[in-house]
């Protein structure tokens, strides 16, 4: 069998571990994040397609890296829920509701209701203490807290995405990803009527 | 010509590209980024987009059977 040639984004794995590096550091990196959240949506709604999902995700490319070259999934098949319409829509919403939360946290700081908390919440729930990775006043309290907030999402995710890899096939994230969710339904609305070509 | 070929649940893909990805003969390709399709002309039986769908959503289906 043919060995395929591997392209510079065949490694765009190592940025997923490069912005989680970043961030360790300097909490204001994760607005770099920004990138994995607006590339996809600017692929499905002006390509109609799903490329990012399919060639440029770094984290997709980051589990399967660990997931079949370090051999750290059990590579079982995952429930069939899993993959359901109605829990990647649930996950979907769930999704939006804690960045639309995120959102609301970074107004209520930019508008002086609040003061910045320099913590990193894991799964939604799990307060760290990430004050290192920020120099208090460097930049507007709404920045940083956005900051802290969106890498919290971004690790959340991450923290999931691993587990569910540990479980099952490597890329499991990807089935109830919100981003594949919602870039594959973009694409079903605007490419509904096209006709099918191989 | 292979004795198996890769078909897609399309209604379950949830079009990731991982089958494209493994695909060593090109055989599978996302369609309009709703869902993947597999040619079963090219399609050489190999199995190993069955094993990577996390969806679970390809199987393979014996030549046979296309024409029952």
């Amino acid at each position: 069998m043919n060995k395929k040639v591997k392209k510079w984004y065949d490694y765009l794995w190592i940025w997923s571990i490069i912005y989680f590096v970043l961030g360790f550091f300097n909490i204001l990196c994760a607005w770099l994040g920004m990138i994995d959240f607006v590339v996809p949506l600017i692929f499905a709604i002006v390509g109609h397609n799903k490329n990012f999902c399919n060639t440029y995700c770094g984290r997709g490319q980051l589990f399967r890296k660990i997931g079949n070259d370090y051999k750290c999934s059990r590579k079982n098949q995952a429930p069939s829920w899993i993959a359901s319409k109605w829990f990647r829509y649930g996950f979907l919403i769930f999704f939006l509701t804690m960045f639309g939360n995120m959102i609301y946290q970074t107004y209520l700081v930019a508008a002086g209701a609040t003061g910045l908390k320099e913590v990193v919440k894991l799964l939604w729930t799990f307060k760290v203490p990430w004050g290192w990775a920020y120099t208090t006043g460097a930049v507007a309290d709404w920045i940083a807290q956005f900051s802290f907030g969106f890498y919290s999402l971004m690790l959340t995710s991450t923290i999931i995405g691993l587990f569910v890899m540990m479980l099952y096939k490597p890329r499991t994230w990807c089935t109830f990803c919100p981003m594949g969710t919602m870039t594959q339904s973009i694409c079903k609305i605007k490419n509904d009527n096209d006709q099918v070509k191989l | 010509m292979a004795k198996r070929y890769a078909e897609v649940n399309k209604n379950r893909c949830v079009a990731c590209g991982e089958c494209m990805y493994v695909c060593l003969k090109g055989a599978i390709k996302i369609i309009h980024g709703r869902y993947a399709l597999s040619n079963s002309d090219k399609c050489i039986g190999c199995g190993l987009c069955e094993k990577s769908c996390p969806a679970g959503c390809i199987t393979m289906m014996h030549r046979e059977q296309v024409s029952e």
